[in-house]
């Protein structure tokens, strides 16, 4: 099968055009009124668009709670989850990259090992914790739930940025008088930035995404809903608005894939451990 | 050396004579002579992995032993051990066989198909040009990054029998290609086979750009001039992949296709959405199946912690190979 360049591009198209186009149908749904989206013949533009769909997610019409109380949740729970894990992150990263201690690639390998552990079980044991510690319907269980399951993923990754920094500018300053503090300050952390914002990005599309935690905690304790509990709530309703559901759906995923975008190259990286390492 | 961060600090400096120092100072120098820094920095992840992570996975382990329902949880009667009573009510339960063999199929349709794809994008995309590769790499990204539950219910309304677009195009199809009417209002969801065919397609969608990009990351490694000298000596491009391309891409594929068994046997959210959130006991898969009976009313949680506790070990040993497959790559260093 000897391809030209002309049938090479063809192809490339057609898997572009095929992988897009549950997104664009995502969003092309959200703009149409709802004559379009149940007509006997699809329309694949909104041929009258509208921006109903959007409204009526945004001030809550339908479930009674607006979008923004949705956003509000998710972006608490994310970002405290983000700051809290980067922190733990930083510290676990900096010992494992800087030290020779016994028990380090035990270490390693346990985070391995515990990122595969299906969080649709482990969920059981924690409701029912959660339950006794009283802190089921709250956010902050939530946020303490994401930071734990951010940490195995964002230690590795931070790890290696921490490792790739060469020892000499540090032991430098060291020589120079500078404590360890002051050399974390001044000279890892700027030297870490970018790694610390790929991972930062990683955390972040982790507990942004996150379901099975949010499912089970938040109950039906509507108000508390994080947006992938909104949007499947949105959906499970029984009278299926698919103009409005595809239009929070939306709303939640334009975010993701903008980080997604940022930080691509580094996350295959670190998903794929060594095994791409060249 | 007067004195570096990393590594112990020369003989001397971090052994005042007692007595003359604060205790702040005692301290921190018996940290440095026990080389305690490492173990201090690890505290707070070890901590908090361990409370909500280790410590669950060893609860499930422990609640598949006893009798653990809602007069446990309301406080009316104590838990007891009741020994494997809660693994033999499993195996007698031809839901957990079914469920299980939901789970089993799926992998074993999901994962080939979904390594087939993308090492076929993988490979498109090396031979693209610039501009054509980041267009087709973008948008394999999006697909990836879209969120299980947002793909979920794009394929739910895709597939919907009242306007979805899927029904639609199937039933104009000429009928040698297998169109037609029936598809008119056909319903994906509302049985096992359709609502997997479903999510095979969507699980596939979604998991295709992580293979396809790690595909095209290990064949940029590989020199060019490899596949030039082996172009030169007559190998088709099938024969070059066999014999060059495989070779040296293998420990990549093994990871790849670890990686895939576990999520894709372990598949959730979009499971969930789906088949409509939990009641349709006959399209579950293992997880589904587990969380069911731990979260639908009356909850048996020793029993679903059972289940739990089954798909975590099978998971872990999935994981084991991972985990060697990686060690041996050099990743753990």
């Amino acid at each position: 099968m000897r391809l030209g360049r002309a049938g090479l591009n063809g192809l490339g198209l057609l898997v572009a055009l095929v992988t897009l186009f549950p997104i664009f149908w995502m969003v092309s749904t959200a703009f149409k009124p709802a004559t379009e989206i149940y007509s006997l013949t699809p329309h694949p533009l909104p041929e009258h668009p509208t921006l109903a769909n959007f409204r009526t997610v945004i001030d809550g019409s339908v479930i009674g709670i607006p979008y923004w109380n949705f956003l509000r949740n998710s972006l608490f729970v994310t970002l405290v989850a983000v700051a809290a894990s980067m922190l733990i992150a930083m510290l676990a990263a900096i010992a494992l990259a800087r030290f020779r201690f016994r028990l380090r690639t035990s270490y390693l390998i346990m985070l391995l090992i515990v990122q595969m552990l299906p969080q649709q079980a482990l969920v059981i044991a924690l409701f029912l914790d959660f339950r006794r510690l009283g802190v089921l319907d709250s956010l902050v269980g939530l946020t303490a739930v994401y930071t734990a399951f951010a940490l195995p993923v964002t230690i590795w990754m931070l790890r290696n940025f921490v490792a790739a920094v060469p020892r000499e500018m540090e032991e430098a300053a060291a020589i120079d008088g500078a404590g360890p503090v002051r050399i974390f300050w001044r000279i890892l952390l700027p030297l870490v930035a970018p790694g610390l914002v790929a991972t930062s990005v990683f955390a972040f599309i982790f507990a942004w995404n996150e379901f099975v935690f949010a499912l089970t905690f938040l109950g039906t304790d509507t108000a508390k809903y994080t947006l992938p509990i909104y949007v499947q709530y949105f959906y499970g309703r029984g009278s299926v608005d698919w103009g409005g559901i595809m239009a929070a759906s939306t709303l939640f995923t334009i975010p993701v894939m903008a980080f997604f975008l940022i930080v691509q190259r580094r996350m295959v990286n670190g998903l794929v451990a060594g095994a791409v390492k060249g | 050396m007067v004195k570096t961060v990393p590594g112990p600090p020369g003989p001397g400096l971090q052994d005042p004579p007692p007595g003359r120092y604060t205790a702040r100072e005692r301290a921190a120098a018996l940290i440095r002579r026990r080389h305690l820094t490492p173990y201090l920095l690890l505290l707070p992840s070890v901590a908090v992995v361990g409370a909500l992570v280790l410590w669950p996975a060893a609860q499930i382990g422990l609640f598949s032993f006893q009798n653990y329902g809602l007069p446990q949880v309301i406080g009316t009667a104590g838990t007891q051990w009741v020994g494997t009573a809660n693994y033999t009510a499993i195996l007698s339960d031809p839901e957990f066989w079914l469920s299980l063999r939901i789970s089993l199929i799926f992998a074993a349709v999901v994962v080939p198909l979904t390594l087939l794809t993308g090492t076929l994008v993988g490979l498109l995309l090396n031979r693209l040009g610039r501009r054509m590769a980041t267009f087709v790499s973008g948008a394999a990204l999006l697909a990836w990054a879209t969120p299980a539950v947002s793909a979920g219910v794009i394929f739910v309304w895709l597939a919907d029998p009242d306007g979805g677009i899927v029904d639609w195009t199937l039933s104009r199809l000429p009928p040698w290609l297998g169109g037609g009417a029936h598809w008119v209002n056909f319903s994906w969801t509302n049985a096992a086979l359709p609502a997997y065919t479903l999510l095979t397609v969507l699980v596939l969608w979604q998991g295709f750009p992580f293979i396809a990009v790690s595909v095209l990351a290990g064949l940029k490694t590989i020199p060019p001039e490899l596949h030039e000298s082996a172009r030169v000596d007559g190998g088709g491009p099938w024969r070059i992949f066999w014999r060059v391309t495989y070779p040296l891409l293998k420990p990549i594929f093994l990871v790849l296709l670890l990686l895939s068994i576990i999520w894709d046997f372990g598949v959730f959210t979009q499971v969930y959405i789906v088949i409509g959130e939990l009641g349709n006991r006959d399209e579950y898969n293992l997880g589904i199946y587990a969380y069911d009976r731990a979260f639908t009313m009356p909850p048996s949680y020793g029993v679903a912690s059972a289940l739990a506790f089954i798909l975590t070990i099978v998971l872990l040993i999935i994981t084991v190979g991972y985990v060697r497959a990686s060690v041996r790559q050099g990743a753990i260093s």
